[in-house]
């Protein structure tokens, strides 16, 4: 069974799907992202913070796009979670 | 300093000279917070109208209340509003303001900006372009200050090629090293290496943050210094080749190499090592003919021995303890200087008396430092105690955009004592509710052992940082 999972931005700030400029994005739609792995950063004062997927499935894309300003507690991501046959067993 | 009469000798002079009265009319502060509020009282006392400059995020706050005339840049992204040079200009003409003054941060050292003021014909409040350039390269600022023969940081001051390079010259040098980023600043694009194996790890890391940060990833090295202290020399340069220092202010408190509590005069310096150091600094400055105020910065190691590490062309965040001992408001110097004004004071006329230690109140986790935005919903300070210099009040909300410091308690006294109890008695009686700031952290710092004794290094707040939690 598939289940669609929401990412938040957990704080306020200007969101960032690539590291730096001139790096490719994070993430791109379709990527198995594992938890833990980093999807995008949110400056916020001056500093960095790291959003990081806290499931395990595939990526389906950002709502929001780079530079843009996020409130906290907004969707800026989904992930498709994927229980596989085998695990069910 | 006294409004803004000039002396009748004053006076004379400038008529000689030819000189026009030479106070601005009009000056546009390009920043926010609490260093245009800053700006804007020494601006009424010289009869200047302001006018504040603003972005979504701003618009209720003080700054732009209570300046003469207020003009939208735009969006909350310093980028589209605070940092974009062409919006400013056009505020400027707008208004038709004589003067910029940048204040500090945002473009307060963009020589871009400084040479772009310069040919619209609008003065900015600080040093020309090409000063403002030499000094932020800071590679280029250690030859000049060699030249000045004012000690600089053992090191290598070529701009490095290649890791093979980089490993070579550190071995020169001796480890621990500072791999630094010649556009750098604020720790930024800084990475200590105690090993080679550790600077061939952290090289092309660093090499690329400074590029992708700065535009320039231009390295040089510089010797590890340990248990460093950072003072710092307050220096005012005319037009006229008048230079005179404003004494020193201590600043090694200090977190993630951002400073949090600074004092003058300094408490841990023998007289003898403070006047090498004025000195130095006036050296320094007369190597570049600078104009305007400016900051020479120094590290001092276990020895007493002192080394330049980089000059601020600007106003300085803790510019308010110097203005408690010496008497002198530098904002109104700054105006002063810019409009081409003569030094009317010379050295003998600069006295310290008492001392006066300040705090950075910031939005943010006392112990992670993580930032803290929100609304300010009870703000209560204690009255006739100490000066503040507030970005807020009751009811601001403080925004995710910009910095977190939200602003700056000076406590004065006769003396150190006086002004520390003065400080903790301070601390006691701010209320405030609705955001977290680092008043706990500053509270401990104040109650510290060392840091009453008067002789900390900037290792004081990552050694109580670790003493908390081994408490736990």
């Amino acid at each position: 069974m598939n289940k669609n999972e929401s990412i938040n931005a957990p704080v306020p700030g200007t969101i960032f799907l690539q590291p730096s400029p001139d790096q490719d994005s994070f993430v791109n739609n379709g990527d198995f992202v594992k938890k833990g792995d980093v999807i995008a950063l949110i400056e916020i004062m001056k500093s960095y913070y790291e959003i990081k997927s806290e499931q395990e499935g595939i990526f389906e894309g950002f709502l929001v796009n780079n530079g843009d300003i996020v409130h906290a507690g907004q969707q800026i991501a989904a992930i498709k979670i994927v229980e596989s046959a085998a695990k069910g067993e | 300093m006294q409004g803004n009469k000039l002396p009748p000798l004053r006076l004379l002079k400038a008529l000689r000279k030819g000189n026009k009265m030479t106070y601005f009319k009009k000056i546009v502060i390009a920043n926010r917070g609490e260093i245009a509020r800053r700006i804007i009282k020494t601006c009424q006392k010289l009869n200047i109208s302001t006018v504040a400059v603003y972005s979504d995020a701003d618009k209720d706050a003080l700054f732009v209340k209570e300046a003469d005339e207020a003009i939208y840049l735009g969006g909350s992204l310093a980028k589209d509003s605070y940092l974009d040079i062409g919006k400013i200009i056009n505020a400027a003409k707008q208004t038709k303001a004589d003067a910029i003054h940048p204040g500090y941060g945002l473009l307060a050292e963009n020589a871009n900006f400084s040479r772009i003021c310069e040919e619209e014909g609008i003065v900015f409040i600080g040093p020309s372009a090409k000063i403002i350039e030499l000094m932020g390269d800071k590679i280029e600022a250690r030859k000049q200050m060699e030249n000045a023969k004012v000690p600089i940081v053992p090191g290598w001051n070529g701009k490095l090629d290649s890791i093979e390079q980089a490993l070579v010259k550190a071995e020169e040098i001796g480890y621990p090293i500072m791999l630094k980023a010649s556009a750098g600043g604020g720790g930024i694009g800084m990475k200590m290496a105690r090993t080679r194996d550790e600077l061939a790890n952290v090289f092309h890391a660093a090499q690329q943050q400074a590029q992708s940060f700065f535009g320039n990833g231009d390295m040089f090295l510089e010797k590890w210094i340990d248990n460093p202290r950072h003072i710092e020399v307050q220096i005012v340069c005319d037009q006229h080749g008048n230079a005179l220092h404003l004494h020193e202010r201590e600043c090694s408190v200090q977190r993630n190499h951002q400073k949090v509590i600074e004092e003058c005069p300094s408490p841990s310096l023998t007289n003898e090592l403070r006047e090498k150091l004025y000195e130095s600094a006036i050296r320094g400055v007369r190597q570049i003919h600078y104009q305007n105020v400016g900051t020479m910065e120094f590290i001092v190691d276990e020895d007493d021995h002192f080394y330049f590490l980089e000059m601020n062309t600007r106003l300085q965040v803790e510019h308010p303890v110097t203005e408690e001992v010496t008497g002198v408001d530098i904002v109104e110097l700054q105006i002063k200087i810019a409009a081409g004004e003569e030094l009317d004071i010379t050295q003998n006329h600069i006295k310290a008396k008492g001392h006066a230690i300040e705090f950075r109140l910031c939005a943010e986790d006392p112990f992670t430092f993580f930032p803290s935005p929100g609304v300010i919903t009870k703000l209560s300070l204690p009255e006739n105690l100490v000066r503040f210099d507030f970005a807020v009040a009751e009811g601001s909300e403080v925004s995710p955009f910009y910095d977190s410091m939200i602003g700056k308690v000076i406590s004065y006294g006769e003396n150190r004592q006086d002004a520390l109890a003065i400080m903790q008695t301070a601390i006691e009686g701010i209320q405030l509710e609705g955001i977290k700031t680092n008043l706990p952290l500053v509270s401990k710092i104040a109650e510290d052992e060392q840091f009453q004794q008067g002789f900390y290094t900037t290792n004081l707040v990552s050694k109580l940082l670790n003493n908390e939690y081994l408490n736990h």
